[in-house]
């Protein structure tokens, strides 16, 4: 399981950082999202597909 | 092709809550060809999957000169379509050169820092509001002020001018006009801003908004003063709208607050369900686009060139969550589109939620025999420019 955001088409709306604040982030230098912890443990992957539905610019992936 | 209908673009409702009278029934069954008021035919898309589509499909733009939507009393376009910082009507790079710079300061992180100090803007509020005593008028006394409040200092309007451009922003916003009156309130309120952003250039400083765009991007003095102003429009109604609106969803439905008393530290969650909610049951065509190429959308063709619009009140499909027409606050939080979806989603969202939630839990704690002094029905609502709700909301505790 691997949780990815596509950072060219991201535009830092925060969904990801809503949906699963353990697993992602926004940068401080530009405020996009990033990946806190790229191979999540089962506990947050309901969290992690939550991001996957809301990001409005579709660019967070899991790899199952 | 068959015959277009007559989009019922109005806000006569049979309950001031619900969607305007005929609309769920014209949209209903999948992308719909409307005529619009000025004439244009359009395309309504309605369900959850296509309005998902539209809004993220890159192959519909919001570049949208002639668009269909109604905006000022004389029905002409408000915006020239080349407009510079017209963050709503431009995609791809374009857009992402403006959205990006805007996003870093409405990162939740930077919300959430917000959040002690909007708290204290609604203690004040509500304090003044108990000290006046009932009946009060819940729009004036909080929804109002609040956002505008809030927004002023996140751009970082200095207090000195606090006033001056709160009262121009309200004339600008605070009411529909002709297309004149609509350019001649704006003229002056980039006059006040400014030299609010000479000051800020001067300084160097990027701790607000007005300064990080100042000076942490490559913005135009024209954009840089159109996007202050679009940010002031998302903030001033919009969110005062909204309070007012999840107020009397939850006057209407005493079941429902009733789950908010008895568990205020779920806000977050309660705040969702009733964006879910009452963005669908306001209904009425939203956001408009248009095919760049030909793309099929819920099994329909819309062709390159044509217009479409979505209506929101596909948050009420049962695709998006069960029993998806009824408001129920022990849901959890649903993906809705209550902040629209994709590029252009709400840039303010996070705000948003930080300032409804705060505002309506302490209304309730603070006041938990909190009901509307007149029923809901006999309440004055009005469209603005950009969104609907009550005018006054009249109090009692």
């Amino acid at each position: 399981m691997t949780v990815r955001i596509d950072q060219t088409g991201c535009i830092g709306a925060g969904q990801c950082v809503l949906a699963a604040p353990d697993v992602f982030d926004q940068s401080d230098d530009d405020g996009l999202g990033i990946v806190l912890i790229a191979e999540p443990s089962a506990d947050l992957l309901p969290g992690v597909r939550d991001a996957v539905d809301r990001c409005p610019a579709q660019v967070v992936t899991l790899e199952e | 092709m068959t015959e277009a209908a007559v989009c019922p673009v109005h806000h006569e409702r049979d309950h001031p809550l619900q969607p305007p009278i005929g609309f769920a029934e014209a949209v209903s069954g999948g992308p719909v060809r409307m005529v619009w008021p000025n004439g244009v035919e359009a395309w309504m898309v309605s369900s959850y999957a296509g309005v998902r589509q539209v809004l993220s499909d890159s192959r519909f733009s919001t570049r949208k000169g002639g668009q269909p939507e109604m905006r000022t009393d004389d029905g002409e376009e408000v915006l020239d379509p080349d407009q510079p910082g017209n963050i709503n009507g431009i995609d791809g790079a374009e857009h992402m050169r403006l959205r990006r710079p805007l996003s870093r300061g409405f990162m939740v992180k930077r919300m959430n820092e917000l959040r002690p100090r909007i708290q204290q803007i609604v203690n004040e509020h509500l304090d003044v509001m108990e000290a006046k005593g009932a009946p009060a008028d819940l729009v004036t006394s909080l929804c109002l002020p609040l956002p505008s409040l809030v927004i002023a200092e996140l751009l970082g309007v200095p207090p000195e001018h606090q006033e001056l451009f709160q009262a121009t922003a309200g004339d600008l916003f605070g009411k529909n006009g002709s297309k004149d009156e609509y350019l001649a309130h704006a003229t002056r309120l980039a006059e006040v801003l400014t030299p609010i952003v000479e000051a800020k250039r001067a300084a160097g400083t990027n701790d607000d908004m007005i300064g990080l765009m100042a000076n942490d991007t490559d913005f135009s003095m024209d954009e840089l003063i159109f996007l202050c102003i679009g940010l002031l429009a998302a903030g001033h109604e919009t969110t005062s709208n909204f309070l007012g609106l999840f107020t009397l969803h939850l006057f209407e439905k005493p079941d429902q607050l009733e789950i908010l008393r008895r568990d205020p530290s779920r806000a977050d969650v309660v705040v969702e369900e009733l964006m879910r909610y009452t963005v669908g049951q306001l209904g009425g065509p939203g956001l408009t686009r248009r095919a760049t190429e030909d793309v099929e959308v819920d099994g329909v063709l819309i062709r390159a060139g044509d217009w479409v619009s979505v209506s929101l009140m596909a948050n009420l499909d049962e695709a998006l969550c069960p029993r998806a027409e009824q408001l129920d606050l022990e849901r959890d939080a649903v993906s809705h589109l209550g902040f629209g979806f994709g590029p252009h989603q709400c840039l303010g969202a996070n705000l948003a939620r930080a300032e409804l939630q705060i505002g309506l839990r302490t209304l309730f704690e603070r006041f938990p025999n909190l009901r509307p002094a007149v029923p809901v029905t006999e309440m004055a609502y009005r469209n603005d420019m950009i969104t609907y709700g009550a005018a006054e909301i009249p109090v009692v505790w």
